[in-house]
């Protein structure tokens, strides 16, 4: 049995999550004896078109990007969305929430009306993109970094042809099961009760509070989250603002129109067949 | 002698984000010479306004993977700043380790695995893992130690977790630091032959003078704190780097330059080993003389032998950092934050060079401003002054040659171009 051919493609992001696959050293050797490593820009300059896995990282957010996403699903047989900015946009997503002429001019100054006259390649996206709103994702790793044991297994799992196993409880479980205590007893407030599992509770353990990184559970009661967060002193606009570091991509003015077959989230519940 | 010749690198490999080479050469003359950004801006700085003083070093260490580190510490340095928060000699410790724990796992990532399959006629590390086992499962193990630093003072190397405003939300035990020092003292041996395999390397021969900026701290070879200085003179305080840091439009081009006293400037492991060697460890000096690294050095591709000196430099500086705070004792301490409306700058060098963060805050604590200005992004100037030298220089060699000695020099530079969009380019008109 011939050894897949993986390729890794970084989209618009910190380029952190492909990083936490090069920091994987006591198993890089062992991984690049199980697969066949055949294109990734930031580690080697051997290339080809041809590959069966591909893992990107990054959102979209450049119509050019849109197109080469789109290659990249042509190509490969199977799509993995690398950390957050591909599986939910990642904080990537604030910039949806005011309007892009806004942000240009600040980043780029009063230059930025000019450059745009230029014909300044900003072939910006009227909003930023998770990966599956513009193709079909085949599988997520999620986190902003994701954790290197999670990209193991899921690696492993693709080897050996079964479905990764992904928890779609909240991070309290391994909250709990980290015996750390409670980031709301400690006087602060955490994304922790509706925000998927699989991190192992590594912010809280760290005496951090949980951001939301790694998106939404299925059916989580957002609502009661709001609540807690309300009591505990929290605005509405607080609570906004806390949601849309990492979990933007949930609110319908957060996102755009989904690929075709791809409908939004509502709710954060996530179509049958399709893990967010 | 090829009198005429596009080369273009779409998507430069082995380095990190997306940047292409752009060189026109007709009948002997460089017409075009650049190196074109093509990352998707992220507006960082927009992203910024109107969060809270406790998330801006969650989010702009989401700016780099790499550097995370040194963009947390420049974030909570700025808002430090900003609101006139001290810091105990223990945080100040803790901060200097896991920041130098970061310029172990990028030089070492960066000379092992981005710059050295060049030298060595490899397009990766793949292939030197069956030549060279040993030095790549001893670049492995390196790289690795940086990262531990960063997971035992940090949580993790990458968007550390526990770094907060005025302190740390966790601290390492002594019996963790403990063992990250013994780790360090095994790896010595390995650092060392790392300076004798990076010694046998031939680095093209190439000067050109410019403007060398890094910080310079009185105390010692500054990486996380000091003034900001000019190898032609001139220093100013974080708050001041305006007076030294200058953005420009170039008229027929619509990016900005950055340029202090010449026409451009390099920041990085070549401008600090230039501006503050006499403060390099004694072992990191010797490492300079064993790898024919003269002081100071003009030639671009010197910045990888550069960063193998701060490779040697920060590992010991780790081990004097663990003696002072397992001596003194290791203990949590909360932190104190009183949030009041004003500026505050942060300045650090991360690994690829001078990093600053410019922040204002409202009296709610919340962002209003925020500037962020990146090592690689000063470099560009630099860097297309370097190719517009270099070029004419080897018209007489095949184009994959050119080719190939431009990819490089793009390499030494170590760009983080994801970091840098900020300063976006476009084609000449």
């Amino acid at each position: 049995m011939s050894k897949p051919k993986v390729a890794v493609f970084s989209f618009a992001c910190c380029e952190g999550c492909g990083l936490q696959i090069l920091n994987c050293e006591d198993e890089l050797l062992d991984l690049v004896g199980a697969v066949d490593l055949v294109r990734w820009r930031e580690a080697m300059s051997e290339t080809t078109d041809e590959f069966d896995i591909a893992f990107c990282e990054g959102s979209v957010l450049q119509e050019k990007e849109k197109e080469r996403l789109q290659w990249v699903r042509g190509q490969a047989k199977v799509l993995v969305a690398l950390g957050a900015c591909a599986t939910t946009g990642g904080l990537n997503m604030i910039r949806n929430f005011r309007p892009l002429a806004e942000a240009q001019e600040y980043v780029y100054g009063e230059k930025a009306q000019a450059l745009a006259k230029k014909g300044f390649p900003w072939d910006a996206t009227p909003q930023v993109l998770p990966l599956d709103r513009v193709v079909k994702v085949d599988h997520y790793i999620h986190g902003c970094p994701i954790r290197r044991e999670e990209f193991l297994a899921v690696t492993l799992a693709l080897l050996q042809g079964r479905a990764p196993s992904i928890p779609d409880y909240p991070v309290c479980v391994e909250c709990k099961l980290a015996e750390n205590v409670c980031v709301f007893d400690k006087g602060m407030t955490c994304l922790g009760p509706v925000t998927r599992a699989g991190c192992k509770a590594w912010c809280p353990s760290y005496g951090s509070a949980c951001d939301g990184c790694r998106g939404l559970i299925p059916n989580p009661n957002v609502n009661a989250e709001k609540d807690l967060l309300a009591e505990r002193g929290l605005t509405v606009e607080d609570i906004l603002r806390q949601f849309r570091l990492y979990c933007g991509y949930s609110e319908a003015s957060g996102a755009a129109p989904a690929a075709a077959g791809n409908q939004p989230p509502a709710g954060g519940t996530p179509p049958a067949g399709q893990k967010r | 002698m090829p009198k005429s010749a596009n080369i273009t690198v779409d998507h430069i490999t082995r380095v990190e984000g997306h940047g292409s080479i752009l060189v026109n050469i007709r009948n002997g003359k460089l017409e075009r010479c650049e190196f074109e950004v093509i990352e998707g801006p992220r507006f960082f700085e927009s992203l910024m306004r109107g969060r809270k003083w406790e998330e801006a070093q969650t989010i702009t260490s989401r700016i780099c993977g790499i550097c995370a580190v040194a963009h947390s510490s420049t974030s909570l340095r700025a808002t430090e700043d900003a609101f006139g928060v001290g810091l105990s000699p223990q945080t100040l410790r803790l901060r200097k380790l896991i920041l130098y724990g970061e310029q172990i796992q990028s030089h070492w990532l960066h000379t092992f695995f981005l710059a050295l399959p060049d030298y060595l006629g490899a397009p990766s590390v793949l292939p030197l893992a069956s030549s060279h086992p040993d030095v790549v499962k001893m670049a492995l193990r390196m790289k690795k130690l940086g990262n531990y630093i960063g997971e035992v003072v940090g949580g993790r190397h990458v968007h550390p977790i526990s770094l907060l405003v005025g302190g740390f939300s966790v601290v390492p035990t002594e019996k963790q630091l403990g063992e990250v020092k013994r780790m360090l003292v095994e790896m010595r041996r390995d650092v060392d032959t790392a300076v004798d395999l990076f010694a046998g390397i031939r680095w093209p021969d190439f000067q050109r003078e410019t403007e060398y900026l890094s910080l310079r701290d009185p105390a010692e070879y500054a990486f996380y704190e000091g003034d900001l200085v000019s190898s032609d003179g001139g220093s100013v305080p974080p708050r001041g780097y305006r007076k030294m840091v200058h953005e420009k439009v170039v008229e027929h081009s619509t990016a900005k330059h950055v340029y202090c006293q010449r026409e451009s400037y390099m920041v990085g492991a070549l401008a600090r080993f230039n501006n503050n060697y006499d403060q390099l460890h004694p072992k990191a000096k010797q490492a300079a003389e064993k790898l024919g690294l003269a002081h100071p050095s003009h030639n671009p591709f010197h910045i990888n032998p550069a960063q193998v000196v701060e490779g040697v430099h920060c590992h010991e500086r780790c081990i004097e950092l663990i003696d002072e705070l397992l001596e003194a004792g290791v203990r949590f301490e909360p932190t104190e934050v009183t949030v009041k409306a004003g500026s505050g700058v942060g300045m650090c060098e991360a690994p690829r060079g001078l990093l600053i963060h410019e922040y204002t805050y409202g009296e709610d604590g919340k962002v209003t401003d925020c500037n962020c200005i990146i090592p690689t992004g000063q470099n560009y100037a630099n860097l297309e002054a370097d190719m517009r030298a270099l070029v004419p220089q080897m018209l007489d060699r095949p184009e994959a040659d050119i080719t190939l000695t431009l990819e490089m020099l793009v390499r030494s530079y170590d760009p983080c171009i994801s970091c840098s969009t900020h300063l976006v380019r476009v084609e000449f008109l």
